[in-house]
């Protein structure tokens, strides 16, 4: 059997402030197998495809390459032992020909001058052996997401690869072109590729896979033999765990509906309906990419809606901008706090005024008194922990920007409050204040919306759960409703 | 004393207050016609155009942005002015007002071009620098027009007790400029901008009217400083404020406003403005030769710029 192992992990352990993405994960690829990556967001995957790629470096633990120690891993040594990577977001130049993007960093030369024409009958060749019909001199830009991703293939083909990482191909394709997709994979595989494959999708990894690995917070689960597995057993292992977070009990009276829409369409999502009321926190499920975000942004006035309308306590209203959103008491607590939630050069009394400034101004002069008193206040209210509210926003660990983003918004007196992923990248005390927060607004009788990727999460915190799968609402489930097996089914639209 | 020392110490003011000693003590020894009252009055004249457009200019580069259009909106005001006064024979104040009127829209369109156009700032207005420097060699014939009426000449060449009225001038906008960026919550929205544009759109703020205003502004103040300029040469020239737009950018980079963008004050800028005028002020007394000025006002900037990148780097890490 060991002869048999292309490439393994073994002990591997990396580590984030805060938290460990990978802890002690060993594991075997066997030669020529389509071997699938499973687990829930922030299991672990993206960061063990990395390490093999050698796109980051473990903080112990090793890669063995054909039984042999690979020492101080970097991306240009796996690129030469045959490991090649297809990330999700696509790499590539779309002004360039295909044949280019094929050889793109390693064109054929004679001297300084490129061989157009050999690029063209070597790439040529690779796409016939692939059965796929392409003008290889096309434009990359100008072809679908799913012939660019071929051609990604293609590239890493030409540099001769024996294993081929494949990070959620799927994601981004129709179902056709899934399945020409997953014949391409096959064909690989008969080629003598080992293919790691790292999908959300159950019915792809059934479809296709030989071996089915699963981690789950950072650890290694379980290695499984598709064949002799069901997805029920799957999604167990994926989720199977008890809740280990006490989520604090909330005691809010859930009253009339406060932020309603119907029929939203645009922006990737499809006719969703959703309506919060007064002290309820509805929970958003799903996997990434599944639109949550995007329905956040239409909601807020980022994006514009193709269709669909928006009622805030019963009346219907047209917010076209962010403006307007919080003119009319909306308020996001967005994913990426450091990029869109803060001005991190900035101190906290100068963010947390920022969308309540024409209110604390008289004319246009800003009163100074009012904007350290309303900070002042924020900082009591939601424990803000800094010597002085004249510290930069940069200064602060992560619980503590969070609460300095939502202290715009309290500051603000919103009513309608869009939470996304409110803990990402919070120690696990301050995700506790940060819950406390959830609840304690909820009792206040605002309308919280909440997306969360952390199953956990969403189950402990929501009164309610709306899931979402490409775009389109796939379920919703009462408080009696939740499990986390239900939610992964509607989220991987099972 | 102590008490200020120890506060200029501590602000970001320090490294250009230690320039303009180094520069100051550097030409006085090399020139002594160079300390002399008359002569800095002679210098806060002069730099009082680059200071007035200089407000204007930090409106638009604590947004993020540039403009490179400000010289030959400069060169437009001159002759359109000149025009107005000498051929079509306007009272001065009329005149002046629709100058300042047209740079405003100028800036206005120049804000529209960035903000909802998303051309890059140095593109786009490079663009409008050599399309108005056009329009003015049109207007003008190439030719300079002069023969102002007499009270025409107060604004640039008047003075109250010993102080020149340019200077007066700047020193009432470089205060109304600090007030409005210090207190008022628009001047606050020109640094988030710059800070983090999409935060701050995503806060509840129309960062895209803002940023027009902040041309607006721009365009208002470089009409402005034409006007001070043409009373003071009291000749329209089609060539007037070519490079201008260097020693403006020079002067408040090197003052401390961030090319970046949601950084520096009007007081930095100010100083920085000084130093610009110092350095052409002690080069021309040493003889030094206009290609050479050219040669050191580009290291200049370059410093300016390396300055500013170094700290951000520097504070990066």
């Amino acid at each position: 059997m060991e002869n048999n192992n292309i490439l393994s992990v073994q002990e591997i352990v990396k580590e984030y402030p805060g938290v460990k993405a990978l802890d002690k994960v060993s594991l075997d690829f066997r030669k020529g197998e389509i071997h699938a990556l499973m687990g829930e967001n922030g299991a672990g995957k993206s960061t063990l495809i990395k390490v093999i790629a050698g796109a980051i470096q473990p903080d112990s633990g090793a890669v063995y390459m054909d039984g042999k120690k690979v020492d101080a891993m970097d991306t240009k040594i796996s690129k030469d032992l045959g490991i090649a990577i297809i990330y999700q977001e696509l790499m590539m130049v779309p002004a360039l020909s295909v044949s280019e993007n094929v050889f793109l960093g390693s064109a054929v030369r004679k001297g300084v001058m490129i061989e157009r024409k050999e690029m063209e009958r070597r790439s040529r060749k690779i796409f016939e052996d692939l059965g796929i019909k392409i003008d290889v001199r096309k434009p990359v830009g100008k072809l679908t997401v799913a012939y660019q991703q071929m051609v990604e293939i293609a590239r890493a083909l030409s540099k001769d690869a024996r294993v081929l990482i494949m990070d959620e191909p799927s994601a981004a394709l129709t179902e056709e072109e899934v399945q020409t997709m997953l014949q391409l994979v096959l064909k690989l595989k008969e080629a003598g590729v080992t293919i790691i494959y790292v999908s959300h999708r159950l019915d792809e990894v059934f479809q296709i896979t030989d071996r089915i690995s699963v981690l789950r917070d950072g650890q290694y689960i379980t290695t499984l033999n598709t064949k002799d597995t069901d997805k029920t057993e799957l999604i167990h292992y994926m989720v199977g765990r008890d809740l280990n977070e006490t989520f604090p009990a909330r005691n809010s009276r859930i009253g009339e509906v406060g932020l309603e829409i119907r029929n939203f369409s645009g922006n990737g999502v499809k006719d969703i309906s959703l309506s919060v009321r007064h002290g309820e926190i509805l929970g958003l499920g799903g996997l990434v990419g599944a639109g949550r975000t995007e329905l956040a942004q239409l909601i807020y006035g980022l994006r514009k809606p193709e269709a669909g309308e928006l009622y805030l306590d019963g009346k219907q209203t047209a917010i076209r901008s962010p403006k307007q959103a919080v003119r009319c008491g909306m308020g996001l607590i967005p994913e990426d706090r450091k990029q869109l939630g803060l001005l991190l050069d900035f101190d906290l009394q100068e963010n947390i005024s920022l969308p309540s400034l024409p209110r604390i101004s008289r004319g246009i002069m800003i009163s100074k008194r009012q904007e350290g008193k309303m900070a002042q206040e924020q900082q009591t209210a939601l424990n803000i922990k800094t010597p002085t509210m004249k510290q930069k926003a940069k200064n602060l660990s992560g619980g503590n920007q969070q609460k300095v983003v939502l202290a715009k918004w309290l500051g603000a007196n919103c009513e309608y409050l869009i939470f996304d992923e409110p803990t990402r990248g919070i120690d696990v005390g301050a995700k506790q204040e940060i819950y406390k927060l959830l609840n304690q607004l909820a009792e206040e009788g605002k309308c919280i919306l909440m997306i969360s990727s952390e199953m956990e999460e969403l189950i402990g915190v929501s009164d309610r759960i709306i899931v979402l799968c490409e775009g389109r609402k796939t379920g919703e489930l009462s408080k009696d409703e939740f499990s986390q097996d239900r939610i992964l089914s509607l989220a991987s639209g099972t | 004393m102590k008490g200020i020392a120890l506060k200029i110490g501590k602000s970001s003011k320090l490294p250009i207050i230690l320039l303009l000693i180094g520069i100051i003590i550097f030409f006085t020894v090399l020139s002594p016609a160079f300390l002399s009252l008359d002569n800095f009055l002679n210098v806060f004249r002069q730099i009082s155009m680059i200071g007035i457009a200089g407000i204007g200019m930090i409106c638009v580069m604590l947004t993020g942005g540039i403009d490179l259009s400000i010289s030959a909106q400069v060169t437009l005001v001159n002759i359109v002015c000149a025009f107005m006064m000498v051929n079509m024979g306007m009272h001065p104040v009329p005149a002046s007002l629709a100058a300042i009127l047209i740079t405003t829209l100028l800036g206005t369109f120049n804000g529209i071009l960035v903000a909802y156009g998303k051309l890059i700032p140095l593109i786009a207005t490079l663009c409008m620098q050599n399309m108005l420097k056009g329009l003015s060699y049109i207007i003008s014939k190439g030719q300079p027009i002069f023969g102002f009426p007499e009270s025409f000449k107060v604004l640039g060449q008047g003075y109250v007790g010993a102080v020149p009225i340019p200077v007066i001038v700047l020193i009432i906008v470089a205060v109304l400029g600090a007030f409005f960026l210090n207190k008022t919550y628009i001047g606050r929205y020109f640094y988030c901008i710059g800070g983090n544009e999409e935060a701050t759109n995503l806060s509840g703020v129309n960062t895209t009217k803002v940023k027009v205003l902040a041309y607006s502004v721009c365009g208002f103040f470089s009409g402005l400083a034409g006007i001070v300029w043409l009373s003071r040469v009291n000749s329209g020239q089609p060539t007037t404020g070519n490079g201008f737009e260097f020693d403006v950018i020079s002067g408040i980079v090197l003052g401390g406003v961030s090319i970046l963008g949601g950084e520096g004050d009007v007081l930095g800028a100010i100083l920085g403005v000084i130093v610009i005028g110092l350095l052409n002020n002690g080069l021309t007394l040493l003889n030094v030769g206009e290609y050479y000025q050219l040669l050191v006002k580009g290291v200049v900037l370059l410093l300016a710029i390396g300055m500013d990148s170094f700290k951000r780097n520097f504070k990066k890490n």
